[in-house]
């Protein structure tokens, strides 16, 4: 806990992140954001050739399609929603009466229509299955978003708002699959160029309560999931900076994704946890860029 | 108790396949069990049968097959009365 402490107030010290008060919610200063789009280019350079569609959706995503995903099936916890004043000028006056006295004024909030993105990949399903059948032979996404996971915490790891780089790859079991080993062999690669020490192992999402412990223990015991890690305020806990996922037909199912021959498409996923990355390299090479070796600079920046 | 574990699946399990059908080692995810599905019949057979799974059976291995969750509440029930 001292040493995440003692990372966070150094990058608070060095100006890399900007204090907001509120734990993982923070502002990122010119150099940090300098080293995510250095790693976007490298990422860039190892999927660029594939072929995918680039979308970009804004951080929030439609409340209808975010309760049809069954997020808060597994994740409530982390989940978080828009919501507005939507009163009369009676309900005005009311609520800033009730700020005033210090009362609490969010109560009389209503939901929006929007939710904040949970995963990058959340608005694609629903997307991609209006247009229909996906081609027998596969189609491939490329997204990067800002996500929203209410889970505050001083470790600088473990942000509220966060930018997730992802691609998703739709088609048949096999292909996915391929598709999700070649980014593992893609993800040690691109960490060796960038100078980071890294591991890959199985995992489990967060699932809420008993009932996820026992999705966890499924999600493992059925390898869906692997995540690349990395020690960035410990070396004991290695932080997870990428993750490989495969959805089976869940999405697929789910949103009703068929290909060409009719069959359920399965889906698979390749995230990067960008300030994730970034923090890596800070914790690793030090927090002055123009110190880092020079193969890491070439690797980032050409 | 067979037949207990039978009326929840019918409840819970939301199988494309009659239980009825299912022999007592079919295999539950081959039949469509979902994961979602599991933690479902999980829960009810914990109320019906007044037990609670330890972590260590909260597992697939655990809804593989009606018999081996008939097993698995024999082994928490038999603990109860130890």
């Amino acid at each position: 806990m001292d040493m995440q402490v003692s990372l966070l107030d150094r990058l608070f010290d060095a100006g890399l992140l900007i204090e907001t008060g509120v734990d993982g919610l923070y502002g990122r200063s010119g150099q940090f954001e300098d080293v995510i789009a250095g790693f976007e280019r490298l990422i860039d350079r190892f999927g660029g050739a594939d072929g995918a569609e680039a979308i970009r959706f804004p951080p929030g995503m439609n409340r209808a399609f975010f309760e049809k995903s069954g997020y808060m099936k597994s994740f409530p916890q982390l989940a978080g929603t828009v919501h507005s004043f939507c009163g009369c000028e009676l309900d005005h006056i009311s609520l800033l009466k009730c700020m005033d006295e210090d009362g609490d004024w969010t109560e009389g909030q209503k939901a929006t229509d929007i939710v904040l993105t949970p995963a990058a990949c959340y608005p694609l399903y629903p997307t991609i299955a209006r247009r229909g059948k996906v081609a027998q032979t596969g189609a491939l996404y490329d997204l990067q978003s800002y996500c929203f996971r209410h889970e505050p915490s001083k470790d600088p790891a473990r942000q509220q708002l966060f930018r997730m780089r992802e691609y998703v790859c739709v088609g048949t079991q096999e292909h996915v699959t391929d598709f999700r080993q070649s980014w593992m062999d893609r993800g040690l690669k691109m960490m060796e160029l960038v100078g980071l020490d890294v591991e890959i192992d199985v995992a489990n999402d967060p699932f809420f309560g008993r009932a996820g412990r026992m999705l966890a223990n499924n999600q493992r015991d059925q390898n869906l999931k692997f995540e690349l890690l990395i020690p960035v305020t410990s070396s004991a806990k290695p932080t997870a900076c990428m993750s490989f996922n495969y959805h089976q037909d869940a999405f697929g199912a789910k949103w009703e994704l068929a290909l060409e021959d009719g069959s359920v498409a399965h889906t698979a996923c390749v995230g990067f946890g960008l300030e994730r990355i970034a923090l890596a390299l800070f914790a690793h090479h030090g927090l002055d860029v123009k110190q880092w070796p020079e193969h890491v600079r070439t690797a980032l920046w050409g | 108790m067979n037949e207990t574990i039978r009326g929840l699946l019918v409840k819970f399990g939301n199988l494309p396949v009659s239980v009825d059908q299912l022999q007592d080692d079919s295999d539950l995810y081959t039949a469509g069990l979902s994961s979602f599905a599991s933690v479902q019949v999980m829960l009810g057979i914990e109320e019906a049968f007044d037990v609670e799974f330890p972590d260590t059976m909260l597992n697939r291995r655990s809804f593989a097959s009606i018999a081996a969750i008939e097993g698995c509440v024999r082994l928490l029930t038999d603990r109860e009365a130890a």
